[in-house]
């Protein structure tokens, strides 16, 4: 049982929807966005002329600004673009619950898209680095692959302390698999077994193209409110009673543990608000850029101890059928990674509380967890949701 | 012609010299890469620059198989160095000709070598210790 710690206004999420998904070359990254704002808010009984609190950030200068003025919002009375890459949309639900509880806005809107795919942004070389800054001059000159690079040292030497294996890495990338099989509108959807993930192409080793993520169009749309606003919502809104978010480091070098995640903060932060523990989760999304982030995430959250991570993952766990269904929706891994995947993590959990998740439902779940996670596993932020 | 910020020109300016330099703190001792204007360990603010010993050990490493940069043919192996003195840093393992492609295993003990950049001052690299 919990015992929510949060002692202020209650605060929901009353809306979500996704933008269209995939590849998308019949609309642009604005229109995208307004499409699924303007459905998440109908979920909420709301329009956009409720809105009065702008979350929203990757979309261009200025953040939350150029998108409000095309969606009409001319005069919000708060506007937030954190920059926690991935993690960012999880941090705007932590900023929305606490501004929505102050009354510093009441109907907050969060959310993203992007044409990353059909635009082609993504290299190997990640994005281009002011000449002369720390990262050009220390890191950049020796040619380690982003972000894939940084994530594979994590997982070599997450290999090296605790034993982890590439057929254990592996196991999340079936998982996810097993799970998009479920969703129609996950971008992969063939059967994968560990043997196909493992014979999968090396890109920097331990990770082979099997544990990454996709490079798709998509994004999504959240409304943060109280119950009062969301009274007229199509659909229940779920409650937000625990939120966090922290970050560790930048440059690789500079990371204090490569196994250790920003997320034993964020998630400590998060459950203790909501006044749960691991053992609370019905149903995780962890931001599954790689493999090995969704490892690390079940031990700095404290799903399994620090190195159990592997075996932790073996057998099914995370899948249909396991005793903690996590990425539900396929995940960034085989559903949909539009760049920031943390928009879609939150949109995945709501659905599952409402019980609308279709073939992939989870049976009464009642808490759920996002986890997004940004820059190089640099930053965290952690949501808990409950019906 | 200097290289780097007004922080960080020291040390490629021992790099020209094939100085791998490390900032120390003139009060704990504790040493720190990469350099900034405090010492982060105690907070104080006077710092000396001193020459490591160029040896460190091998704390992570990744082969990488796809082209990052015109100037680094995969596989080649990108390594995080613990130095003897403490501070991490992210770089190259190279063979004993200064020429990447050498691989390497975490805990492997390793040694600086320098290498040459034409536009820039030389970058300091790793090869395993014999």
């Amino acid at each position: 049982m919990t015992r929510n710690v949060w002692d202020k206004r209650a605060v929901h999420i009353a809306g979500v929807a996704e933008t269209a998904l995939g590849e998308v070359r019949d609309q642009t990254e604005l229109s995208m966005f307004a499409a699924a704002a303007r459905e998440a808010l109908g979920e909420a009984g709301l329009t956009l002329r409720d809105v009065d609190g702008v979350f929203v950030n990757y979309m261009g200068e200025e953040g939350s600004v150029q998108v409000a003025e095309y969606l009409g919002i001319t005069a919000p009375r708060y506007a937030d673009s954190t920059d926690l890459g991935g993690a960012a949309f999880e941090a705007f639900v932590h900023h929305a619950m606490l501004a929505v509880a102050e009354g510093r806005c009441e109907v907050a809107l969060i959310g993203y898209a992007s044409r990353q795919r059909t635009r082609r942004f993504r290299n190997m070389a990640g994005s281009p680095v002011d000449a002369d800054s720390l990262a050009a001059q220390f890191q950049s000159p020796y040619g380690l692959p982003a972000p894939i690079g940084h994530y594979a040292m994590m997982a070599a030497r997450h290999m090296h302390a605790y034993g982890t294996t590439p057929e254990q890495l592996a196991e999340v990338a079936v998982a996810a698999r097993a799970w998009a099989r479920l969703n129609p509108k996950a971008w992969s959807r063939d059967p994968l077994n560990v043997e196909q993930a493992l014979a999968s192409r090396m890109i920097s080793t331990p990770l082979r193209r099997s544990d990454c993520c996709l490079v798709t169009d998509g994004g999504g749309a959240i409304v943060v409110t109280t119950a009062e606003r969301a009274r007229d919502a199509a659909k229940p809104s779920v409650r937000v009673i625990g939120a966090g978010e922290s970050h560790t480091h930048w440059h690789l070098a500079s990371m204090p543990d490569l196994t250790v995640t920003a997320g034993a903060v964020s998630g400590g932060e998060a459950f203790a608000m909501a006044g749960i523990t691991a053992a609370d989760v019905d149903v995780l999304q962890p931001y599954d850029s790689f493999t090995i982030t969704v490892l690390l995430a079940l031990e700095d959250l404290g799903f399994c101890g620090k190195g159990e991570g592997g075996p932790f993952v073996s057998g099914g766990r995370l899948a249909p059928g396991g005793a903690l269904p996590a990425m539900t929706s396929g995940g960034g891994l085989s559903y949909n990674h539009p760049g920031a995947l943390g928009a879609l993590l939150l949109v995945e959990a709501v659905r599952q509380l409402r019980g609308e998740a279709g073939e992939r439902q989870v049976p009464d779940a009642r808490i759920a967890v996002a986890h997004g996670v940004g820059g190089f596993n640099s930053t965290a932020a952690t949501v808990v949701l409950a019906r | 012609m200097s290289h780097g910020d007004a922080i960080t020109a020291p040390f490629w300016a021992g790099a020209r010299e094939g100085r791998l330099l490390l900032q120390r703190c003139a009060r704990c001792g504790a040493h720190q890469f990469y350099p900034r204007p405090f010492c982060l360990a105690c907070d104080h603010d006077t710092l000396k620059w001193e020459a490591a010993a160029g040896t460190g050990v091998v704390y992570s490493r990744t082969e990488v198989h796809v082209k990052v940069r015109e100037d680094l043919v995969p596989p080649y192996t990108v390594a995080v160095v613990a130095l003897d003195e403490g501070p991490r840093l992210t770089t190259l393992i190279v063979d004993g000709d200064g020429d990447p492609g050498a691989g390497c295993e975490i805990g492997d003990p390793v040694e600086v070598l320098w290498r040459a950049r034409a536009e820039a001052p030389p970058l300091p690299v790793f090869k395993r210790s014999a």
